[in-house]
Order: structure tokens, then C-alpha cells, then sequence
């Protein structure tokens, strides 16, 4: 996966296990908490940490839960949360992108809409492989 | 239903204060405790708070936007009071404008509009 933030190689600053709805909250409580920390503005913060209940959400829904690791790169420029499931992944990640796709009966707006609120964004998925995003906000 | 949303009889309204560790469980298992409610209680309007809410994603947005259409079925408004600037910067972004539901900046205006209603 490229690395424009330049976190490859470096150790998660906090992990996070995506098994139930408990978690979600967790994980975007431990993400609002870094950024506060770093004194991001609450709009961006709320921008970011709602990308990131989407993504944690699609995880535990379609790929039966996951795991989320937070980065901050070498010059602590970008947090970068990449969140990865073992489900059965995306068959078209370019469909599912499209505003109001859906598979599960929702709005469609879920990883459209997470990109949208991002600055960095990304998914990396094949049918029965699991999937990854990374989704990065610039502090 | 855990501890973590409170609701209590206001005039002729039901006020639902939801917390910001509300899980997606929880929050699916507020519309039925709540459609009993209304229908028990005869109310006017309900009056969701979500003042305490960090983050409005999709998922609960659209659990708030069938609220306020169960509510509507069995004859009560539904109001929603205390969004954050932030959060309906973000739903906008997301695509969800909720429609149907009616906001007031304060729970004093939700009721006096309700007095009227």
C-alpha cells in the first residue's frame, strides 16, 4: 500500500480490537482523544473521528469484526488509523466507493461518506482476503 | 436497555437524553422502549437531546430519522435539540439533511412549540 504519510515501519501508538458496537465507541473515543490532545479544532476532529465510526462499524457488521491500529508519522504531521477485517472482503471497491451502494440495506453513504470526511484515504480488499482502509486526517 | 439514555415524561413530551457512549445496540433498543412509551403515555411530541453526542454517523442518524417516523405514526412530533454545530456540519457533508424531523436550538423552544402544537 503506498505510504504518503510516511507511517510505514513505525509502531502503533494504540490498538484496538473490533468485536462489538462497545468498540466502536472505543475506537473513535481513543481517536477523539489523540486529536483533542494535539489540538485539532473540534470541527475537524468531529469530521475525522465520523469517518472513522463508519469504517470501525463496516468492520464488526460486514467483516465480523477487526482490528485498528493509530500512527502518527516520523514528523507528526498525519495520524493515520488503519482498520482490517479477515471477512469476505470488497469485490469492487470502486462500487462500493459510489455514493448510495449498499449491500446491507443502509444509506450507501457509509465509505463514501468516510472518504469525504478524510484527508487520506484508501481501501485494500479482495473477495475472501479481508479488507483494510487507512484513512488519515493532517494535525 | 442500559443506563447510558434516560427518558422522563416533560409536559406532554417524552425527553430522551442520549449519551455519547450510546453503542448502535443500545440505541436500536431505544425505538421499541420508546414507541411503547409514546403509545402508553399518550404523548405530544418527543424531544431527543443530543447535546452529549460528539458524532452523529450514519448508522445512528438514520436510527434518529426512524424515530422521528415511528413517532410520527403514533401521533407525536419529534424533536431534536441540541445538535452540535459540528455534527450537522457533518451529517450536511454526509448527505443526510433528516428531513422529517423538526430541530430546535434549546428544549424551551421544543416545548413551547409543543404547548402550541
Amino acid at each position: 500500500m503506498p505510504d504518503p504519510e510516511g507511517t510505514s515501519g513505525r509502531a502503533a501508538i494504540a490498538e484496538i480490537t473490533l468485536a462489538t458496537s462497545r468498540d466502536v465507541v472505543a475506537a473513535r473515543q481513543a481517536v477523539a482523544r489523540i486529536l483533542k490532545e494535539r489540538g485539532l479544532s473540534v470541527m475537524r476532529i468531529t469530521r475525522f473521528v465520523t469517518a472513522v465510526s463508519e469504517i470501525a462499524r463496516n468492520a464488526i457488521v460486514h467483516g465480523g469484526g477487526g482490528q485498528i491500529s493509530i500512527y502518527l508519522d516520523t514528523r507528526k504531521e498525519y495520524l493515520r488509523v488503519e482498520c482490517r477485517d479477515e471477512g469476505p472482503g470488497i469485490e469492487d471497491v470502486t462500487l462500493a466507493m459510489t455514493e448510495g451502494y449498499t449491500t446491507a440495506g443502509g444509506l450507501g453513504r457509509g465509505l463514501g461518506g468516510a472518504k469525504r470526511l478524510s484527508h487520506g484515504f484508501e481501501v485494500r480488499s479482495a473477495p475472501g482476503k479481508g479488507t483494510t482502509v487507512s484513512m488519515s486526517v493532517k494535525l | 436497555m442500559s443506563g447510558v439514555t434516560s427518558i422522563n415524561l416533560v409536559e406532554n413530551a417524552l425527553l430522551v437524553s442520549i449519551q455519547d457512549d450510546v453503542t448502535d445496540t443500545e440505541i436500536v433498543a431505544l425505538q421499541e422502549t420508546l414507541s411503547n412509551r409514546i403509545a402508553k403515555e399518550r404523548v405530544k411530541g418527543v424531544i431527543l437531546d443530543i447535546s452529549s453526542l460528539e458524532i452523529v454517523d450514519t448508522f445512528v442518524g438514520r436510527v434518529i430519522a426512524q424515530l422521528a417516523g415511528i413517532s410520527r405514526l403514533l401521533a407525536a412530533e419529534t424533536y431534536v435539540v441540541g445538535m452540535r454545530p459540528a455534527v450537522a456540519v457533518t451529517l450536511v457533508e454526509l448527505g443526510m439533511y433528516l428531513p422529517d424531523i423538526r430541530t430546535a436550538l434549546s428544549l424551551t423552544h421544543a416545548l413551547s412549540q409543543l404547548r402550541r402544537a
